[in-house]
Formats: C-alpha cells, sequence, structure tokens
C-alpha cells in the first residue's frame, strides 16, 4: 500500500483531548467528530485539511485518553495517514482498528514541513520525503492484515470468523 | 499476562490474552456497542467479567447524555448483566472496580477507558484500550497484547510533611516526561510504595498512564490482601509478584525524604514544578475529586486544612466524591459539612469537571487548581482556560487563599 499525500505538521504529545475535545463525544452521529479535528491545536483545521492530507507529529502522537473518536476524527476527515515519531499507544490501536495507517517513523517530523508532499510505502517500509528517505518500523503481519482489511471490523469477519 | 496465555511469554511479543474482566462506560459504550452489531452480534462473551458504569455525566446533563445512557441501560437489561450501575448505585469506574471487589491480583482487566491502570495498584495487569478493541473483547474474551518492557520505579524514604502519593508520581512524570513509559509497564517499588494506604497507591498507579505506560502496578502485599479481606473479596485468582530477579528495561530511583509539594502546571502534565516556584498564581477554581483523588482518604486531607476556613472570595471550591460508597462515607464523617460551611460547592459522584464535561467547565482565562490527572489544552473547558494539578491537600490549601498555596503551612 502506498499513501502519497501533503503533509501538516504537529509537534510533540499532541494529546486526544485537544485532537477531539470531550465536549464533542456526547453523540452517536460521528459526522460531528471531522468537523472539530485538532481543534484544540488550530480551530480552522477541519476546514483546511483536504481528503488524501497526511499528518506529521513528533512524539507520543495521541497521548492521553482512550477515546477512539480521536483516530475517527482523524479518518473521516479523509486523512490517509498519521506519521509520528512515536505514538501514544491506545491512539495507535484505535488508529489501526479503523484502517488509519499509524506510522512510527523515527526522524520524521525533522525531514519534513507542512505543504511537503510525501509518499508512504508500507510494503517496502520506507517513507520518501524532499529530504530523503526514513525506515518505518515495521508492523507484525497480523496488524498490517487489519490495515489491509481496512479495521479490525472487516478482519474479524473474514479472517477470525471466515465469513 | 502470561497466566492469561497459559504459557510464558517475554517483552515484544505479540500474545492473545484471555481477559478477565472488562469494563465500559457511557462515552465508550455505546461506540462499542455499534462495533459489535457490525461484527454480527452485540452478545456479550460471558455477562458475569462485564462491569458497564455510567460515571462521566451523572446524572445526564442533556438530552444527548441520556440517550447514550439509556442506550446501556436497555443493552444492560436486554443481556442480564448484573453489574450495571445505573444512577444512584454509581461512581467513578475505576474507583467501583475496586471498592465493589472486582478488582484483585493476578487478573487482566481492560477498560474503555485510558484510566483503567488504576486497578494495577492491587497487583492487576489493568489497561485501557479503546472501543473496537473493546467490541472484540465483549464478542470474544480475548485481546491481542504487545507484552510490554517493565520499568522499575523505586521510592524509597519517608515522605515529609505535606507532600503525598500525588506529588510522589506527579515528581515521577516531571523526571521522565509524558512519554517516558510509552508502552511500557511501570512497576512501583520501595518502602515508601510498601508503607502507603491502598488509596495512595491507587492515585500513583492512575497516573502511570500520563507517563506513557500501558499499567502501573504495585506488588501485592499484606496490605493488599488486608485490603480485599476487609471489602469481603475472596481470592479467584494466584496472587502472583514480579520477580526478585526480573529484568528492567530501565530503573528509576527516589528519595523520597526530598521531595516536596509539587504541580503539574498548564499544560502538560510533566510540566511539573515545585509548588514554591508559582505560589501566589491566582485561581478562579479549585476542584477536589476524580479517579485520581477522589476518595474518602482524599477528603479526609482536604477537609483538615478546610475545617474552620473558608474559601477565598473570588474563588470557587467544587468537590466530587469518586463514589457513593465515598459520598456516604464523607457524609458519615461529616466532611461534607466542612466543605459547605466552608463554601465549597459539593456535587454528586462522577467525573466531573475533570474532563469539560459539566459541574464546574471553566471560562476563557480562567485558571483551576485541580486535584485531577490531565491539564491540556481545553481539558477543562474553554481552550484559553489553564489547570494546574495539584494533591488534594495543595488545591484545599490553594481555595483557602485563592491561590497557589503550599499545604505545609496549614498542616500540624
Amino acid at each position: 500500500m502506498k499513501i502519497r499525500g501533503k503533509v501538516w505538521k504537529f509537534g510533540d504529545d499532541v494529546n486526544t483531548d485537544v485532537i477531539i475535545p470531550a465536549r464533542y463525544l456526547r453523540t452517536f452521529d460521528s459526522s460531528v467528530w471531522p468537523q472539530h479535528v485538532m481543534e484544540g491545536i488550530d480551530p480552522e483545521f477541519s476546514k483546511k485539511v483536504q481528503p488524501g492530507d497526511i499528518i506529521v507529529a513528533g512524539r507520543n502522537f495521541g497521548c492521553g485518553s482512550s477515546r477512539e473518536q480521536a483516530a475517527l476524527a482523524i479518518k473521516l476527515a479523509g486523512i490517509a495517514a498519521v506519521v509520528a515519531e512515536s505514538f501514544g499507544w491506545i491512539f495507535f490501536r484505535n488508529a489501526i482498528n479503523n484502517g488509519l495507517p499509524a506510522v512510527e517513523c523515527p526522524g520524521i517530523s525533522k525531514a519534513v514541513e507542512t505543504g511537503d508532499l510525501i509518499e508512504i510505502d508500507l510494503e517496502k517500509g520506507v517513507v520518501s520525503t524532499p529530504r530523503g528517505i526514513l525506515q518505518i518500523k515495521p508492523y507484525p503481519v497480523f496488524m498490517r492484515e487489519i490495515l489491509a482489511h481496512g479495521g479490525l471490523v472487516e478482519y474479524f469477519k473474514r479472517k477470525i470468523r471466515g465469513d | 499476562m502470561a497466566r492469561s496465555c497459559r504459557r510464558s511469554v517475554s517483552p515484544g511479543e505479540y500474545v492473545e490474552a484471555s481477559v478477565d474482566l472488562a469494563m465500559f462506560h457511557e462515552l465508550t459504550g455505546p461506540l462499542t456497542l455499534k462495533v459489535l452489531r457490525k461484527l454480527g452480534s452485540d452478545k456479550p462473551w460471558d455477562r458475569e467479567k462485564l462491569v458497564i458504569v455510567l460515571d462521566h455525566q451523572v446524572p445526564a446533563d442533556t438530552v444527548k447524555t441520556a440517550e447514550l445512557h439509556k442506550e446501556l441501560r436497555i443493552y444492560a437489561r436486554r443481556w442480564g448483566i448484573p453489574y450495571f450501575y445505573d444512577v444512584g448505585r454509581h461512581g467513578i469506574a475505576h474507583q467501583l472496580l475496586v471498592e465493589e471487589g472486582f478488582v484483585q491480583p493476578g487478573m487482566l482487566i481492560v477498560g474503555a477507558d485510558s484510566h483503567t491502570c488504576t486497578a494495577g495498584a492491587l497487583g492487576a495487569f489493568a489497561t485501557g484500550v479503546g472501543s473496537t478493541d473493546m467490541a472484540a473483547v465483549v464478542a470474544t474474551g480475548k485481546i491481542w497484547l504487545r507484552v510490554p518492557e517493565s520499568m522499575k520505579i523505586m521510592v524509597d524514604g519517608e515522605l515529609p510533611k505535606g507532600v503525598y502519593a500525588k506529588d510522589v508520581v506527579l515528581h515521577v512524570i516531571g523526571e521522565i516526561g509524558a512519554d517516558g513509559a510509552t508502552y511500557m509497564a511501570v512497576e512501583f517499588h520501595g518502602s515508601t510504595i510498601e508503607s502507603m494506604s491502598i488509596s495512595d497507591r491507587l492515585t500513583i498507579c492512575n497516573m502511570a498512564v500520563e507517563m506513557g505506560a500501558k499499567t502501573g502496578m504495585v506488588n501485592p502485599d499484606a496490605r493488599t490482601l488486608e485490603y480485599l479481606r476487609s471489602i469481603g473479596c475472596e481470592l479467584r485468582y494466584p496472587v502472583l509478584r514480579s520477580d526478585d530477579n526480573a529484568h528492567y528495561a530501565e530503573e528509576l530511583h527516589i528519595d523520597a525524604s526530598k521531595l516536596e509539594p509539587v504541580v503539574a502546571c498548564p499544560h502538560r502534565v510533566d510540566n511539573v514544578k515545585a509548588v514554591a516556584e508559582v505560589e501566589g498564581t491566582p485561581v478562579d477554581q479549585v476542584f477536589i475529586g476524580s479517579c485520581t483523588n477522589g476518595r474518602i482518604e482524599d477528603l479526609r486531607v482536604a477537609a483538615k486544612i478546610l475545617k474552620g476556613r473558608k474559601v477565598a472570595e473570588g474563588t470557587r471550591l467544587i468537590v466530587i466524591p469518586a463514589s457513593q460508597r465515598v459520598l456516604k462515607e464523607a457524609l458519615r464523617e461529616e466532611l461534607i459539612d466542612i466543605f459547605v460551611d466552608a463554601g465549597g460547592v459539593v456535587c454528586n459522584p462522577n467525573c466531573g469537571p475533570c474532563l469539560g464535561g459539566h459541574m464546574g467547565v471553566l471560562a476563557d482565562g480562567e485558571v483551576a487548581i485541580s486535584t485531577s490527572n490531565r491539564n491540556f489544552i481545553g481539558r477543562m473547558g474553554s481552550p484559553k482556560s489553564e489547570v494546574y494539578l495539584a494533591s488534594p491537600a495543595t488545591a484545599a490549601a490553594s481555595a483557602v487563599e485563592g491561590r497557589i498555596t503550599d499545604p505545609r503551612r496549614y498542616l500540624p
């Protein structure tokens, strides 16, 4: 799987409260979440972001609360992947489980700026940036399969239950 | 973790583990049920191992919250879930799981809430997950986990006057950073931890996730077993302790006798400073409560300082016991009288303003000092408000002065 897109860059320790503030969790309507994605850092972000764009961040992206609405807000806003130095581990699972590639890529935050075009090649395990090629921390096989199925629900139905 | 996989395991390995207890609440449960239905059925794998709690906005504060509560209520009734904690029986999930005797040493506990790690204080491996993971657990009773590396945090020595468990854990987070223990299981050892009450250990383990950890744990000891006996809990799992010669990826040593009262300053939990450095900062609101510091022991410390005193003019004090049981005990000990006489507001048990839900949401430019666990931008309301995290003693002393205050001046 190759993902090519324009970068929106954020810093270290972006927590799930700023990705989607708790006041928007009180709903069954998932269309609410992408309208407020990253609102705690940049209130205009949901208006600026285009489908296929990529979030790049520093260390510990998605730390804090377990709210899966954070991964969903990013995914439903059309963001194709999040590439970070490291992730808050609950967010990392939530992203993979929803078919949103969370890509651990040491060095990425120094290699790119907002507006750069990058390409993630999940098979080869590399991210190509205007300032060179960086290695991705590889996924274990089952996680690659979850992503290939678009998330845990389809993976579970087809692979585990054999639908 | 090896027990839950029925074989030996090593760090870095991915395993499928059997879950002993699962929990979700009204902010994560409805999404869990939605995913379950996509999987084909929302029938729980074992209704005796599922705890459902209303705790974030209780009683319902909006129609939307009421709908979320209703969804879980109907689900619990439909499947005959015996452990559904509805309004009136409720409390913050992490407190309820402990005081109702669901948590025991040796268990694997998974909750759809990041502060599930609190239960590690009794020697369980307890961790928070999102709603899709929770759906898979409710469907199958199993979860995939990466066996974490372990970090050992040794805390030795006697805590000085005015320094509490909250100060210890904030100090640790300040030292190692918000990602200092990412993906790891943190074990708290040492004489300070051994002499701590269960309540204090819960405070410490509660904040393990704020250093990025998968869980925080304290080895079960005589005090743990005595506590479990006192609440009438019969041990059903092997009481596991870490091996004496265990290998740790990282170790940290702290001399508790050198610590002083601290606060985590806006907007990072690892932005930890001595109270002395920020003393005098005016506060609009003081919040004493949450899964971190809403237990009876916390309320006693706060009440001792507030007894016979008044909350400063221009400052609001909000006290929220962590559960109905804590509220009842606080009533019995007449602590609630002390808070009300001081000019504080006492709300019914739930998460309250900790995550900006209700019962004391902050306006633009307001500053709060809070005994909760997160001070992220907008966490307690307006993105333009500021939150300092502190112990119940520091919070109570600050309420009296209307400014961030060193609690030692108010202690005998």
